[in-house]
C-alpha cells in the first residue's frame, strides 16, 4: 500500500486481485484498495479491447468491472462499490462477466413497509429533510447506499457548523435513529421509482448476514429524493485510458480513503469544482502540474499512453506535452435524476447549469431536494432539504388523489453558460462518450449519418447507455453531442428514458425466497404418501400432484400405462380424481344460474341426478367442462377441470356480481373437502358392493349418471355413476380427511390396480372424450368437438349462444376433432405435429424413380395424383418394415415398381390442424391419435401426412370414437 | 404498483387484483336480436382512451369482490370506488 496517505490506517485485509495478493484497510472498496497497491488497469473494454482503470469512486463508475471469484462468483460488480473484505478475490472483466453454473448459496429475502416520507439520500440535503420530517411526527424511512451517512461529505471533506462534515452526518444519523417511527437502511440502493409512490430499494446486509441481501418495497405517502449529482466527462482523445478519472473521484480516493490515486496529475476543467479537488489532492501530497481549463480555451487534445499498457504517461495540451499519470477531467454536474424521472416527472434542461433538472408538476408526491435539482451548494443542499423535509402537512386524503407541488425555489450559484461537451478534432474514433460500451463521439457521427436524430434512436443503434452503469456519466454527454452534430439545442434533443433499476442488481436478489419448492405452492391429495411410498410418478397439473402411473420393477412408462389400461379395460382400476375442482352452488337462482352459464339444460335435472356439461365464454368456444350433480331443489355441486378450478369459480362469481345480481346464489370452492376415488372397470360394481354392503349396485337401482349417499369401507361417502373411461366406473367422495382411509381399502380387496393421470388420457382418448386446454385452445366450439347434442336448443339464451349463429361458425373447413390412425401401428405421432394433406407434396424428382434405390423407413409416398406416370404405390408398410432393406442392385419384388420420394413444399406450408393427443392402446393394439383438423368430419378414411423430423408420417383421419361406439360397457 | 382502492377492504397493492378491462360494457339484453357486427362489438370492441377510463377491477386475492373505479391512464390517477 504504497500509496497511502499518512494518517489513513486500519484492520489489515488481505485480498487478491488477477490471482496476486495484495493489503487494504477495512473501509476500503476494492477500487480504493487497488488504487492504493497502484493497480491501475483493471480489465479491458468490451468490443475494442482497450485498457481500462479506475473512472470513478462510487456506482458512476462504467470501468472498473469485476468477477467476484468468492465467496460466491459473482459477475459485473463495479470495484468501486465492493467493501473490501478478508479473502476477497475477483478479477478484471473485459467488459462481459461468467454466470456461476453453482446456485446461489446465499438467503434472500423481502419485506413490505410504509411511511409517511421516504428519504433516498443521506447526503446533506437527505439528512436534513429527514430530520425535518421526523419532528413532525411523520413516519419516515431513509434509505442511502453508502456505508456511511453523509454523501459527498467525507469525498469532500467539508465542514458543517464549523465540524468535518462526516462527524456531522453521523450524529443526525445517530439522532435519527433515536427518534420514533424512523427506519435508517444504510448500504440500500433505491433501485426503481413506480406508480403511486411504490419504490424498490435492495439492501446489501454483507457476506457475513444471514440474509446477505434485501429487497425492500416500500409505499410513501411522500418521497424526498436527494440522489445528489455525478460529475461527467468531456470528450476527447484518449479519454479512457487508466490513469483518466473524475476529479470528484480523485477528490474522494483521497479524503474518503486516503488513497493517492497517482504522483502527478493534471486537472482538465470546464468549471470551478475541480480547482477544489485539485486543492485537496495537492495537500494530500499529489503533485497538481497543470490545469487546463476550458474556459480559458486550453483543451486536453490527446493522451500519452505507457508502453506497458498501464495507462497514461502524458498529457498533450495544446501541443505540448506534460508528464503525468493521473488526468483529473471535470466536465460539470448531472444531477441524479433517474428515480425522479422514473417517477413520470419532466425534465428540463437548464441551460446555466447545463444539465437536465427536474421540472414541475410533478406526477407524484414528490420532492426533489439538493443537487438533485441543480443545487450545487452545500448550504444551499442543506437549506432545500430541511425546507424538503418539514414542508409536509401530512394528508389525511388518499394518496393517488394528490398532486405534487413544485419545489422549494432556490438562488442558483453562478455557471458558465457555454459549456465545452468535447475538444475538436479530425479524428473522433478515441472520443469515448460511453466508457462501458465502447462508443465513440464517431460511433454517433455514423449513427446521425443513417438519419438517426432522436437520442432514443441513436442509443439503440450505438448501444449508449445501456451497459449496466445506466448511462450515469454517458447519458447527458450522449445527447449533448448527439444535438451538437444535428445543429440543435440539447433541451430540443433531450434525454433518453431512465429506466430501473438504479445500480445493477441480482436475479438472486430479486427471487428472493421464490426458489426451488417455495417458488409455487403445491398441492396434494389425502392420499398423497400413499402414491409416494407405491413409487408413483408424478404429474403437475397447475399446482398438483398428481400420480402420473404406478411403474412396477422393471417396467418403462409404456409398459406400465399399457398394463394399466388393460387393468381398467379387464379388471378394476382406482385413480385419485381427488384434484378435480369442486364448487358448491347453493340458492334459489342455482338452477337458472347453470342454465345460463353451460351450454346444455340444468334446471330439468332431477335431484340424485347427474350431468355432464360444457361451459363456453361468449364467443362460444370451449371454456371448461365437468359434470354437474343436484343435490336438493336449490343446490348442485359442479365439478370442473383439475387446472380451472378457480378460473371457474371466478367466472360464476364475475357473471353473479356484476350482470346478474339479482339471482339469489352462492358460490364456493369444495374441492380440499373431499377427496374422490375413480373405480372404474368391468369388476368395479363387485369391488363397491363388497365394500359398501348398504347400497344397491345393480343398473337398475343405481342407473348411469345419478348419485347415493351411503357409506364406503365404513366411511360416509356419496358415490356417483360417472365414467371418463368408458367403463362401468364411480366416483366415490369421502371427507377429504379419509381420503386415504378409503384408498388403502378399496386397494385391500387385492382386486383393484391403481392407474395414473397417463392412464386415465389414454382410457378417455380411445372413447374420444376431449381434455379442454389440451383437445381444446381458445378456438374450439363443442360443435367442434363433435358434441352438437349438448348445446340446447330450447333454451332462449346461455353464454355463447349468441355466437352459434354467425355465419363463421357454419364454416366447411372449421377444425373438427377427429381419431388418427398411424399407417405404421407402431408410430407414435408426437402432439403438436401439424398435419399436412398428401396434395401439397412435391415429388423429389425422377432419379428417385430408380428401382434399385434405398427407402429409408417413414418415407411417404408419392400419392397417384401427383405421382410421375408409371409411379405405382408401395404397400406402406412395406416401405416402412422392409423397404429399406433391399439391396442396391437387389432385383425389384414381382409385381411392384419403385416409388418417387416426396417432400413438404417450400414454406409456407398449407396446414390442416394439428395433433392434440396420442397415445399407444393396449385395447386398440396399436398407436392412434386425435387431432383437430380442417374439415376433418368430412375427411374420414383420407389419409394425411404428419411431419416428424425429416419424416413425413402417413396418417388416417378416423371419426373421434376409437373404441366402444356403442357405449356398451358403460353398465359393466 | 397501483395502489387501488378496494370499496370493502380498503387501499391494497395492485397485485391483489385483476384486471376486468372497460366498465359498463352491458351484456345484451337479447343477444338474438344482434347483427353479427353488433355481438362482435360487444365481445371483442373496447375503448382505449388517453385520460380517464372506466374500468373493472376485481379483489381476486382479498374479497372477491368486482367494482368500477375511474383510472387517468395517462398518469394513473385514480379516482375513488364508484
Amino acid at each position: 500500500m504504497t500509496r497511502r496517505r499518512a494518517g489513513h490506517e486500519g484492520e489489515v485485509l488481505r485480498f487478491t486481485f488477477d490471482g496476486r495478493p495484495y493489503e487494504g484497510y477495512r473501509g476500503d472498496t476494492l477500487a480504493a484498495a487497488l488504487l492504493a497497491n497502484g493497480v491501475r488497469k483493471i480489465g479491458t473494454s468490451v468490443t475494442l479491447g482497450r485498457p481500462r482503470g479506475i473512472f470513478g469512486a462510487w456506482t458512476e463508475e462504467p470501468n472498473a468491472v469485476v468477477q467476484i471469484e468468492r465467496p460466491f462468483s459473482e459477475p459485473m460488480v463495479q470495484a468501486t462499490t465492493i467493501p473490501l473484505y478478508e479473502g476477497l478475490a475477483a478479477t478484471g472483466l473485459a467488459g462481459r462477466g461468467r454466470l456461476s453454473p453453482e446456485p446461489d448459496p446465499a438467503r434472500y429475502d423481502a419485506t413490505h413497509a410504509h411511511c409517511d416520507v421516504l428519504v433516498v439520500g443521506a447526503g446533506p440535503a437527505g439528512l436534513t429533510a429527514a430530520l425535518a420530517a421526523a419532528r413532525t411526527g411523520a413516519r419516515v424511512i431513509l434509505a442511502d447506499d453508502r456505508f456511511q451517512p453523509g454523501g459527498s461529505l467525507p469525498d469532500t471533506g467539508e465542514t458543517v457548523d464549523g465540524r468535518p462534515g462526516s462527524e456531522w452526518a453521523l450524529d443526525v444519523a445517530a439522532e435519527l435513529v433515536t427518534l420514533p417511527d424512523v427506519r435508517v437502511l444504510s448500504r440500500t440502493s433505491v433501485i426503481g421509482y413506480y406508480d403511486h409512490n411504490y419504490l424498490v430499494a435492495v439492501e446489501r446486509r454483507g457476506e457475513d448476514a444471514v440474509t446477505r441481501e434485501r429487497v425492500w418495497r416500500i409505499r410513501a405517502r411522500r418521497v424526498v429524493l436527494a440522489t445528489g449529482a455525478h460529475e461527467r466527462p468531456i470528450a476527447f482523445s484518449g479519454n479512457d485510458l487508466p490513469g483518466v478519472m473524475l476529479a470528484s473521484a480523485a477528490r474522494a480516493y483521497v479524503n474518503r480513503y486516503g488513497v493517492l490515486p497517482g504522483r502527478r496529475a493534471v486537472v482538465f476543467t470546464t468549471g470551478d469544482s475541480a480547482y477544489d479537488a485539485a486543492r485537496d489532492l495537492a495537500d494530500a501530497g499529489v503533485e497538481i502540474a497543470e490545469i487546463a481549463d476550458a474556459r480559458e480555451g486550453r483543451l486536453v487534445t490527446g493522451v500519452i499512453g505507457g508502453a506497458d499498457d498501464e495507462g497514461v504517461r502524458a498529457v498533450v495540451i495544446g501541443g505540448h506535452e506534460v508528464e503525468a499519470d493521473l488526468l483529473l477531467v471535470s466536465g460539470g454536474w448531472n444531477p441524479v435524476v433517474h428515480l425522479f424521472s422514473q417517477s413520470g416527472g419532466e425534465l428540463r434542461y437548464d441551460e446555466a447549469l447545463a444539465a437536465f433538472v427536474p421540472a414541475g408538476p410533478y406526477a407524484q408526491a414528490v420532492e426533489v431536494a439538493g443537487s438533485a435539482r441543480g443545487v450545487f451548494t452545500l448550504a444551499g443542499c442543506l437549506t432545500d432539504g430541511e425546507a424538503a423535509g418539514s414542508g409536509f402537512a401530512l394528508p389525511s386524503h388518499p394518496l393517488s388523489g394528490e398532486s405534487g407541488s413544485s419545489p422549494p425555489s432556490h438562488p442558483l450559484p453562478d455557471v458558465r453558460a457555454e459549456q465545452l461537451w468535447l475538444v475538436p478534432a479530425e479524428d473522433y474514433s478515441s472520443h469515448f462518450v460511453d466508457l462501458q460500451r465502447d462508443v465513440t463521439v464517431a460511433d454517433l457521427q455514423r449513427a446521425t449519418e443513417v438519419g438517426l436524430r432522436s437520442a432514443e434512436h441513436v442509443k439503440r443503434y450505438t448501444t449508449a447507455g445501456t451497459a449496466h452503469d445506466q448511462g450515469k456519466t454517458s447519458g447527458t454527454l450522449t445527447s449533448a453531442v448527439i444535438a451538437g452534430i444535428l445543429g440543435v439545442g440539447v433541451a430540443e434533443l433531450g434525454t433518453t428514458t431512465f429506466r430501473a433499476p438504479y445500480v445493477p442488481v441480482s436475479f438472486a436478489t430479486l427471487a428472493g425466497r421464490d426458489r426451488g419448492p417455495l417458488h409455487d405452492p403445491v398441492r396434494v391429495t389425502a392420499m398423497h404418501d400413499w402414491h409416494v411410498s407405491h413409487g408413483a410418478l408424478f404429474e403437475n397439473v397447475g399446482q398438483w400432484k398428481r400420480p402420473w402411473y404406478y411403474p412396477r420393477p422393471g417396467e418403462d412408462m409404456t409398459a406400465a400405462v399399457l398394463r394399466e389400461c388393460r387393468a381398467v379395460r379387464q379388471a378394476t382400476g382406482a385413480m385419485d380424481a381427488s384434484t378435480l375442482g369442486k364448487i358448491d352452488v347453493q340458492g334459489p337462482g342455482s338452477a337458472e344460474l347453470l342454465d345460463r352459464l353451460y351450454t346444455n339444460m340444468m334446471s330439468t335435472l332431477k335431484v340424485g341426478a347427474i350431468r355432464y356439461g360444457v361451459m363456453c365464454r361468449p364467443d362460444g368456444m370451449v371454456f371448461d367442462d365437468g359434470t354437474v350433480i343436484r343435490l336438493a331443489l336449490d343446490r348442485f355441486l359442479v365439478t370442473t377441470t383439475t387446472g380451472n378450478a378457480a378460473a371457474v369459480l371466478e367466472w360464476m362469481e364475475e357473471w353473479l356480481q356484476t350482470e346478474w345480481p339479482d339471482l339469489r346464489v352462492h358460490c364456493t370452492s369444495v374441492t380440499e373437502q373431499w377427496a374422490t376415488v375413480a373405480l372404474a372397470g368391468p369388476g368395479s360394481r363387485d369391488v363397491l358392493a363388497g365394500l359398501a354392503p348398504d347400497l344397491v349396485v345393480d343398473t337398475e337401482s343405481f342407473p348411469f349418471m345419478t348419485w347415493r349417499d351411503t357409506e364406503v369401507a365404513g366411511i360416509e361417502a356419496r358415490v356417483c355413476r360417472i365414467s371418463f373411461s368408458g367403463e362401468l366406473a364411480y366416483e366415490i367422495n369421502v371427507s377429504w380427511w379419509y381420503g386415504q382411509a378409503l384408498w388403502e381399502a378399496i386397494h385391500a380387496t387385492g382386486a383393484v390396480t391403481p392407474y395414473g393421470t397417463e392412464t386415465m388420457h389414454v382410457l378417455r382418448a380411445e372413447k374420444g372424450y376431449p381434455i379442454v386446454g389440451q383437445d381444446t385452445d381458445g378456438t374450439v366450439t363443442p360443435a367442434d368437438l363433435g358434441m352438437d347434442w349438448i348445446v340446447s336448443k330450447k333454451k332462449p339464451d346461455f353464454i355463447g349462444k349468441r355466437s352459434y349463429a354467425r355465419s363463421g361458425n357454419a364454416r366447411p373447413d372449421r377444425r373438427h376433432l377427429v381419431g388418427l390412425l398411424p399407417e405404421d401401428p407402431n408410430a407414435l405421432v408426437p402432439e403438436g405435429t401439424q398435419l399436412v394433406d398428401p396434395a401439397v407434396l412435391v415429388p423429389e424428382g425422377t432419379k428417385l424413380l430408380d428401382p434399385r434405390v434405398i427407402v429409408p423407413e417413414g418415407t411417404p409416398l408419392v400419392d397417384p395424383g401427383v405421382a410421375p406416370e408409371g409411379t405405382q404405390l408401395l404397400d406402406p408398410r412395406v416401405v416402412s418394415e422392409g423397404a429399406q432393406l433391399l439391396d442396391p442392385g437387389a432385383g425389384v419384388p414381382e409385381g411392384r415398381r419403385f416409388v418417387a420420394f416426396v417432400r413438404l413444399p417450400a414454406a409456407p406450408v398449407p396446414m390442416l390442424g394439428h395433433v392434440t393427443s396420442s397415445y399407444r392402446s393396449a385395447a386398440l393394439g396399436r398407436t392412434f391419435a386425435l387431432a383437430l383438423v380442417s374439415g376433418g368430419r368430412d375427411r374420414i378414411g383420407e389419409r394425411l401426412y404428419a411431419p416428424v423430423g425429416d419424416r413425413l408420417i402417413p396418417v388416417t383421419v378416423t371419426h373421434h370414437v376409437l373404441y366402444d361406439p356403442e357405449g356398451a360397457r358403460r353398465d359393466g | 404498483m397501483l395502489l387501488i382502492p378496494c370499496p370493502w377492504c380498503g387501499p391494497r397493492d395492485e397485485a391483489e387484483f385483476r384486471y376486468g378491462g372497460q366498465a359498463h360494457v352491458a351484456y345484451p339484453r337479447d343477444p338474438g336480436a344482434l347483427t353479427d357486427e353488433e355481438w362482435a362489438r360487444y365481445l371483442f370492441f373496447r375503448d382505449n382512451p388517453k385520460g380517464l377510463f372506466d374500468e373493472r377491477w376485481n379483489h381476486a386475492a382479498g374479497c372477491r369482490r368486482w367494482f368500477t373505479l375511474t383510472r387517468d391512464t395517462a398518469t394513473n390517477e385514480i379516482g375513488g370506488p364508484r
